[in-house]
């Protein structure tokens, strides 16, 4: 294991975020202002670090084994480093840095903040390992690892209950679908007998061999995909984890972990494709997460919420492109999403701060002319998210469509039903906050944030217009073509999306309330109140069981039985103890006699 | 001739009379008495098979003998003790008579 300047590379990207983690818990808590040095300067490390990896094709980073168990398991600590994870490293790291440079300033009064951006350090670093792994335990770990700082920073302002349930929510909601990953992670081992990328890939023929075994393991690896990347019907921790920090929105909640599940499945896809059914099912979860998403979009209030399920619902889309077995759709729009979704978070974040942390659309209005920077930025973010040619977001949304065009209609049929409701909300929400009049005073005082955080903004604005373009693209990933250019996918595209903007325009114009009163979809189709329900049922259920067995079994069986007996057995000899001097002394004879009699007669 | 027959049987008697003093009468110190036959009860039939058990060169077996020495040594220890917890038992409860004497009874 030799190190050199390129080979350290690797390890240099992952260990910078640990170290500044580490650094601020451990000395610079009380310097705020140096925690926030430290950590920014640590993600520019690794992103610069990313930049180098990405250019050089040829490197390769030392390995060594962890855990060796002869001839069972070997997991190796060791890096991947193919085009997919490059590219995601790019994109980890530099989604990241903006973000972090943006923290500086929604963060700059907080109490907390050196709490944060150790948090924050900590997540590049397990972000960062799961792109880099090369075998599924160390990926299950930094999994982990990314479920546990998005906790911690959702649950950053933990002095509100809000937040801290919704940290709660989104750990466990999360751990649901771990649970069947790590299931799926043992069956592949069972088979394969390898828990490292390539040589399950050398192995596939041992799983292949029984299809059913392969779906299921398949399914099972799924899950882990879709509590990470909130798809139906995991989605409902996503809405709530708005929560915390809007960075942090931005970062974990938009960007890169609830994409970490798509990129499992490219990762992954040589066993996912050996599938039909597995492809199947997991085309149907993300139409059908791309549909629920939109449609509980279009009633939302809260701005971030409202951006919480576009992403969704364009998750949904990705892992539609991945049951659609294209993984180069999917990491198409993975990477033009994380650059518009950021910046609409960020945007959002930056109305949210020069209003005074209100979120409510209804009490916004008329903000174009005050948050100039703001309003163009979150303007092209917004196009690029409904897909309006040439931002980014056509580019890879048509990808999809035109995929799904070519393979399976209904499910073509849905995802243009989406593209429709995607501009309808998205027109809906720039219409409400930013034209018309000012709704409160709040609104009418905004000011615009700081050149710290209007940069990321421009800079992500830039790359949510060019991202998409297949010149710029095609640098950085394969830019997937259609077999034959189909023009109806994209006029078609173009409708939706004309119509569902012009609705929407004609509908929220000068509105002063919502004019649209859809029950069932304000109340998210009552998910969560039938997941509340289901907890109900079942602890109640569990409960009773509970309260059974220790009630009837172990205190009266048990405990009681114990006391009991011992008491019953004492008063049978207690009889033996008549307090006659005499008749002990007989007893004491007679069992003398009774022991000559059978050692010698008997 | 006086066989190792008659004195069984003596010293059987003997410990019957003991062991049915023992068992019959109600004060503590004919009890003890009572204890003391059979301890002797034993003791003489000890002696007698010192007596009857003898090597090639005629001489009996002593190891007998040495058993009854420790048994008087204990006996002796044993009323010493006895008669002592009597004495303090007359003084608490003003009674020697086994049957007033129930207190560790349940």
């Amino acid at each position: 294991m030799t190190f050199t300047t390129n080979s350290s590379l690797p390890w240099l990207i992952l260990l910078l975020p640990l170290a500044s983690a580490a650094i601020i818990t451990l000395f610079t808590r009380r310097s705020k202002t140096l925690s926030a040095a430290i950590s920014v300067g640590a993600v520019l490390g690794s992103f610069l670090c990313s930049c180098a990896v990405f250019t050089k094709i040829d490197i390769s980073a030392p390995e060594f084994t962890w855990i060796d168990i002869r001839g069972t398991l070997q997991v190796p600590i060791g890096f991947i480093l193919d085009d997919l994870s490059r590219l995601m490293l790019l994109v980890v790291s530099g989604v990241g840095s903006l973000i972090h440079i943006y923290s500086l300033g929604y963060m700059r009064d907080d109490a907390g903040k050196s709490r944060y951006f150790a948090a924050l350090s900590l997540f590049m670093f397990a972000m960062l390992g799961i792109v880099l792994s090369n075998n599924f335990v160390m990926l299950f770990i930094f999994w982990e690892l990314v479920g546990f700082t998005s906790y911690v920073l959702i649950g950053h302002w933990f002095e509100r209950d809000a937040a801290a349930e919704a940290g709660k929510k989104a750990f466990i909601t999360t751990r649901i679908g771990d649970f069947g990953f790590m299931i799926g992670i043992l069956m592949i081992w069972i088979a394969s007998g390898s828990i490292v990328f390539d040589d399950i890939v050398a192995h596939l023929s041992k799983i292949t061999s029984n299809p059913t075994y392969l779906t299921i393991a398949a399914l099972l690896i799924f899950c882990g995909a879709v509590g990470k990347s909130a798809q139906f019907p995991l989605h409902v921790w996503l809405p709530d984890a708005m929560e915390g920090p809007t960075p942090v929105s931005a970062l974990i909640h938009a960007a890169t972990m609830v994409a970490a599940g798509v990129y499992l499945l490219v990762r992954v896809g040589f066993l996912i494709q050996a599938s039909q059914t597995a492809l199947l099912v997991i085309a149907w979860i993300g139409t059908i997460t791309a549909l629920l998403g939109a449609l509980m979009a279009t009633q939302q209030s809260d701005i971030k919420r409202i951006l919480a399920y576009s992403t969704i619902s364009q998750l949904g889309y990705m892992v539609m492109a991945v049951g659609l077995t294209s993984n180069e759709a999917a990491m198409f729009h993975l990477f033009t999403h994380a650059f518009f979704k950021a910046l609409l978070f960020l945007a959002a974040g930056s109305i949210i701060v020069s209003l005074h942390h209100e979120q409510d659309i209804w009490k916004m209005g008329g903000l174009s002319r005050n948050l100039k920077i703001t309003f163009a930025t979150f303007f092209v973010g917004a196009l690029a998210l409904i897909g309006c040619p040439p931002f980014s977001g056509f580019f890879s949304k048509d990808a999809i469509l035109a995929l799904a065009y070519q393979q399976n209609m209904s499910i073509f049929v849905a995802g243009l039903t989406t593209a429709l409701l995607t501009a309808f909300y998205v027109s809906r929400a720039m219409t409400v906050v930013f034209l018309g009049k000012p709704r409160s005073d709040l609104a009418r005082a905004g000011a615009e944030s700081p050149p710290v955080m209007t940069g990321p903004l421009i800079i992500l604005a830039a790359l949510a217009l060019i991202g998409g373009w297949p010149v710029f693209a095609q640098n950085f990933l394969i830019v997937p073509h259609e077999k034959e250019t189909v023009l109806t996918v994209p006029i078609l595209a173009l409708t939706a999306l004309i119509a569902g903007s012009g609705i929407a325009i004609w509908l929220y114009r000068n509105r002063d309330h919502e004019p649209l009163h859809a029950d069932l979809i304000r109340h998210r189709f009552y998910i969560d109140e039938f997941y509340q329900w289901l907890i109900r049922i079942s602890q109640e259920f569990l409960a009773r069981v509970a309260a059974f067995i220790d009630r009837w079994i172990i205190d009266l069986g048990a405990v009681r039985g114990a006391s009991g007996g011992t008491f019953g057995l004492g008063s049978l000899l207690r009889l033996f103890q008549v307090g006659n001097l005499q008749a002990y002394a007989f007893l004491f004879g007679l069992g003398i006699v009774a022991l000559i009699y059978f050692t010698i007669f008997r | 001739m006086v066989t190792l027959g008659y004195y069984l049987i003596v010293s059987g008697i003997l410990f019957t009379i003991g062991f049915a003093g023992v068992m019959l009468r109600r004060n503590i110190i004919i009890i003890l008495m009572a204890l003391e036959l059979m301890l002797n009860a034993a003791n003489l039939s000890l002696v007698a098979f010192s007596r009857f058990h003898v090597d090639p060169t005629g001489a009996p077996n002593y190891n007998a003998q040495v058993f009854v020495f420790f048994i008087i040594t204990v006996a002796a220890a044993e009323v010493a003790v006895g008669l002592a917890i009597v004495v303090a038992l007359f003084r608490l409860r003003q009674t020697t008579h086994v049957e007033d004497i129930t207190s560790l009874k349940f």
